[in-house]
């Protein structure tokens, strides 16, 4: 099938590692009106360049996921502009958005949100046709490790195994950006390394900008940058000179 | 898109593997809307065709008319009549039959079979042997059904009171005729096979046996197409009055015709109200379970929003599933209905005596049940996608927010503190989503009314039953005579062995009419004091004919729209034939066919004849039967004898092949549907609040204490539907008693409250059936995997 792309972003030809991917502008989202008006982000700034791995700390409720959530085209922004390369995504129609996700993101969520029914080789197969050039569904699952586990169904998968399979789903197509919301959040230390250790691989392999929500203050260290978030602003934005690999955190 | 689509079907395989319970009492709830409608309409039509081929193929005339004694010569003037097509005239005469090893006297019309051997109408449609030889003094060819009952085949005898002198007669074959596809006998108001017969006779010897040579005395006539039917009735009336000709009449008042049709118009009229009660009812119910089937998807549809796909491929996707379970059902009740239909239509074919069986090819409500089935499924789906892809998918893949809860009544009265936990979470349950509980509600209530709708045939037949033979006609039997006797008689009557009490009856053929509607109906002179048979006004007591005036069917009123105290004109069809103007002075509650009583004395007088009878109900002593049959059998003014008790068996006997097999068949169609409800209205709540019964799990509730609350949900919702669910289904009974009276019968407006109660029994046996399918799957409640799965 040929996919028709929406006007308002760059095909993947246009993409170049180095330039700028997202710019946000006094990115703000309301929940609730009145009383209970819930500030989820609070007047955002940033700008993240391709191929960069940030990772968001903070405490729950900071406003980590909400903004995940618009950068992602999952959920859209009350006020204030996100851009993603040229397009401002805070503009973008439903439809378009769903290009987007399509073609430019990978999503890992906290749990795994695999579909039941279907296949760790049939779930990374429900996304690759959606992208141009995806990676066979066999090849992102043995990017995660799993190539022994095809045809297992998620009930016969540990927890760890499932969100490799979550992963190797998110990148099988190749995308632009991988947004991870707390992806080692059910997961125990052992596990969690070997998770992010899939992710990072993955994400160096197809030099993939990197998103990566963490509770955890010893993942950061694997990140380019670190944005602290706190009430839903980014209270501070730290750099690391030199990033740890997988292996050797702890927690 | 090539894996897309497999990676997406694949999942719809496995949904359907996943869900097959679900699916499966979806698919019944369908098919019982689609079978309940191809049965009816497919086993009405086929009938219908049947019946068309049968009068066309064998000449079912259109006219009839009998004469006391009528010239042949005369045939050739009728014929010329404009608008006959053909006219045929031939010796018909009742006589009392006597055959072996059978005691109760039988009677026979007797039917002349012209020279050249078939008559050109009415063929009769030969089954056995071969026709009597035209000189043959006693060949006789008999009804199939009745040689059937007696097992009489060609070669066997017996013998018959042809005017007054025995005679033994053989049979040399058997045949049906359209004209007494429903043979009912003298006196009779049911076929009985046993007891009635027509045999056909070769016309001389006929002729020779009544004196009737050269003569005749019945003509059939087949009218032209467009010919108006009532001038060429006018104009044999006129034809033949001066030979003593009894008004001449159309199929409309032709008995056999008249029976059959109302069976077909009942037919017809149980098929147009319950099937689309059913699909109404079923189309409401799909759209309802498959739309909260589909919402339990909420969080599998927002990760495709968030894969990428875009809404149509989604909303695709599980109209696919719909369209499965949908086409699954529609196919299933297809299937099932055709075959019903078919044996149905068998049934009936053999209770009429078709002589074969046409089945109508009925596409079109092949088309229209599955065409409102799928609608219904896509709706709900529809429904319950639109809602779900409007939220951003990072809502969506959340579970739904925690919805408020609120006190159930305000603080003072404190009610809260006085239900138990798990009532109070059940209420709050069922009051957090008024409007899914009050549509699951509206669910059950509706497939408790469709039972309730299917068991009232039962009731009313027996309120019919209690009405005409136990409150208006009670005599044990009536003796029916050959011709009017004098009054006189019943003294006769009255004497003869086992008869306690006698009562004349005196019918007299008339047209009753008011402005310019008109029916033909027989008005009834009762002696004044008979007690065998009462006429039982509208509020069911017994009514006292005024000395004047006439009581008629509270139908018939309503059919000439007049009331007590206004006047009617009668055409009286015997004797002088007079038309006369009486008053109506009661109405009367009756069940079959539309009829008038009068004051005996009265329609002497109008009639200007002396006390006259037809026939007469008697009383009898039960251990003499015996001898009275055969003091009947040597009577020669006696035409027939008609038992109460066989009567009213055979009544049931009629009903039980139409009216129960039709109402039992729906009843089993609607307990499904029920059935198929309460399973998925339960089986979804336990998919909705699965969580939560696995936190009160780990909690510490035990597995009895969880599924209470999921069980209490179902009993109140089952019973909150109950007392509407009645309500619905009265209302939808007295739709079906509306649209199934007709002239010939009707049936009353009664409930049973055991009709009630045997409807919400069967719902709460359902219930039950499904709380302990469903208790299965509490048990087995992965706990630790229904909590870690999402936040």
């Amino acid at each position: 099938m040929v996919i028709r792309l929406a006007r308002g972003y760059r095909t993947q030809a246009e993409r170049t590692v180095g330039s700028r991917v997202f710019t946000a502008q006094g990115l703000t989202k309301v929940y609730g009106s009145g009383d209970v008006e819930v500030r989820a982000l609070n007047d955002v700034n940033f700008e993240i360049d391709a191929g960069e791995i940030v990772v968001l700390l903070g405490p729950s409720g900071s406003g980590k996921s909400t903004l995940l959530n618009i950068m992602g085209g999952l959920d859209q922004a009350t006020s204030g502009h996100l851009f993603y390369r040229d397009t401002e995504l805070t503009t973008l129609s439903d439809r378009a958005l769903t290009f987007y996700r399509r073609e430019r993101v990978g999503f890992v969520f906290q749990f795994y949100n695999l579909v039941p029914s279907l296949t760790a080789y049939e779930n990374v197969a429900l996304v690759t046709h959606l992208s141009k050039r995806p990676l066979a569904p066999a090849d992102a699952l043995a990017l995660v490790g799993l190539e022994g586990r095809l045809d297992h169904f998620p009930a016969q998968l540990s927890g760890g195994e499932q969100q490799r399979v979550a992963i190797a789903r998110a990148i099988a197509k190749r995308p632009e950006v991988l947004l991870c919301d707390e992806p080692t959040g059910a997961l125990d230390s052992k596990t969690g390394i070997r998770v992010i250790e899939a992710l990072l691989t993955a994400s160096a392999e197809l030099r993939t900008t990197t998103l990566l929500i963490t509770h955890n203050a010893a993942i950061q260290s694997v990140a380019d940058r670190v944005f602290f978030f706190a009430d839903g602003r980014i209270s501070r934005i730290a750099a690391n000179d030199t990033r740890t690999s997988a292996a050797e955190l702890t927690w | 898109m090539v894996i897309a689509v497999s990676m997406l079907d694949t999942k719809l395989l496995r949904d359907f593997g996943r869900l097959w319970p679900q699916v499966l009492a979806i698919a019944l709830v369908i098919a019982g809307g689609v079978a309940s409608l191809v049965l009816s309409v497919g086993s009405f039509r086929s009938l219908d065709e049947t019946r068309a081929a049968y009068y066309e193929r064998n000449r079912f005339a259109d006219v009839f008319a009998t004469v006391q004694r009528a010239p042949l010569t005369l045939v050739d003037s009728i014929a010329k009549i404009p608008g006959v097509a053909a006219a045929e005239a031939r010796i018909s005469k009742l006589a009392l039959l006597d055959i072996e090893n059978f005691l109760e006297p039988a009677t026979g019309l007797f039917i002349s079979l012209p020279r050249g051997g078939a008559p050109a109408l009415n063929i009769p449609y030969l089954r056995v042997g071969r026709y009597p030889a035209p000189g043959s003094a006693d060949e006789v060819m008999v009804s199939d059904a009745f040689a059937k009952a007696h097992g009489l085949v060609p070669g066997d005898s017996f013998s018959a009171i042809l005017n007054g002198r025995k005679r033994v007669l053989t049979i040399v074959g058997t045949a049906l005729t359209p004209e007494f596809i429903y043979a009912i006998g003298p006196g009779d108001r049911m076929p009985d096979n046993r007891r009635f017969a027509i045999i056909w006779m070769p016309e001389r010897a006929l002729a020779s046996a009544y004196g009737l040579q050269g003569a005749f005395s019945s003509v059939s006539i087949k009218l032209l197409r467009n010919a108006s039917e009532a001038e060429v009735i006018d104009r044999l009336d006129a034809l033949l009055d001066p030979y003593g000709g009894d008004a001449a009449y159309g199929r409309k008042d032709q008995t056999s015709h008249a029976f059959l049709e109302h069976g077909l118009d009942m037919l017809r009229s149980m098929s147009s109200t319950i099937p689309p009660i059913f699909l109404l009812v079923t189309a409401f119910l799909i759209n309802l379970v498959l739309s909260r089937l589909v919402a339990l998807e909420r969080e599998q549809i927002g990760l495709f929003k968030a894969l990428g796909y875009g809404n149509g491929a989604i909303a695709g996707h599980y109209i696919k599933f719909v369209l499965g379970v949908a086409v699954f059902g529609i196919a299933v009740g297809s299937v099932a209905g055709t075959w019903l239909g078919v044996y149905v239509t068998g049934i009936f074919g053999e209770f009429y005596q078709f002589p074969f069986l046409v089945f109508a090819e009925s596409a079109d409500v092949y088309l229209l049940g599955a065409a409102l089935s799928l609608a219904a499924a896509i709706a709900g789906a529809f429904r319950a996608i639109r809602e779900i892809v409007a939220l951003p998918p990072a809502v969506a893949m959340q579970p739904a927010a925690p919805p408020r809860y609120g006190h159930i009544l305000p603080g003072w009265l404190s009610l809260d503190r006085i239900l138990s936990q798990p009532m109070m979470m059940t209420l709050r349950g069922l009051g957090r989503r008024p409007l899914r509980s009050i549509l699951t509600a509206t669910g059950i209530a509706l497939a408790t009314a469709i039972l309730i709708v299917s068991l009232f045939t039962a009731d009313a037949i027996e309120q019919l039953v209690d009405v005409t033979y136990f409150m208006a006609d009670r005599q044990d039997a009536s003796i029916g005579f050959v011709q009017k006797e004098p009054a006189g008689i019943v003294m006769q009557v009255a004497r003869l062995p086992g008869v306690l009490a006698a009562e004349p009856i005196r019918e007299v053929p008339a047209r009753i009419r008011s402005g310019n509607v008109e029916r033909r109906v027989s008005i009834s002179g009762r002696t004044r004091g008979a007690d065998l048979s009462r006429i039982i006004d509208t509020d069911l007591q017994p009514v006292v004919l005024p000395e004047t005036g006439l009581a008629i069917s509270a139908y018939l009123a309503g059919i000439l729209g007049v009331n007590v105290g206004d006047t009617v004109e009668l055409d009286l069809l015997e004797g002088q034939r007079r038309t006369v103007t009486v008053p109506v002075a009661a109405l009367v509650e009756d069940y079959f066919g539309i009829r008038a009583v009068m004051d005996a004395s009265a329609l002497a007088r109008l009639m200007r004849e002396a006390p006259s009878t037809n026939g007469a109900n008697i009383s009898l002593d039960a251990s003499r039967t015996e001898d009275l049959y055969a003091a009947i059998k040597a009577m020669p003014v006696a035409a027939g004898l008609a038992l109460q008790d066989t009567t009213l068996a055979n009544f049931r006997r009629s009903l039980a092949i139409t009216i129960t097999t039709m109402a039992g068949i729906y009843t089993g169609l609607a307990a499904i549907i029920a059935f198929g409800i309460v399973y998925n209205s339960t089986r979804i709540s336990l998919s909705e609040r699965a969580r939560e019964l696995a936190s009160l799990r780990v909690l510490g509730f035990t597995r009895w204490e969880a599924m209470r609350i999921l069980l209490l949900e179902l009993v109140i919702l089952t019973l909150v539907a109950q007392p509407p669910g009645w309500l619905v289904g009265f209302g939808l009974a007295w739709i079906m008693k509306t649209r199934l009276a007709g002239e010939l019968m009707r049936v009353p407006m009664i409930m049973q409250n055991l009709t009630y109660a045997i409807a919400s029994a069967i719902i709460i046996a359902a219930a039950v059936a499904s709380a302990l399918v469903v208790a299965r799957r509490v048990a087995g409640l992965d706990l630790v995997a229904v909590l870690k799965t999402r936040d």
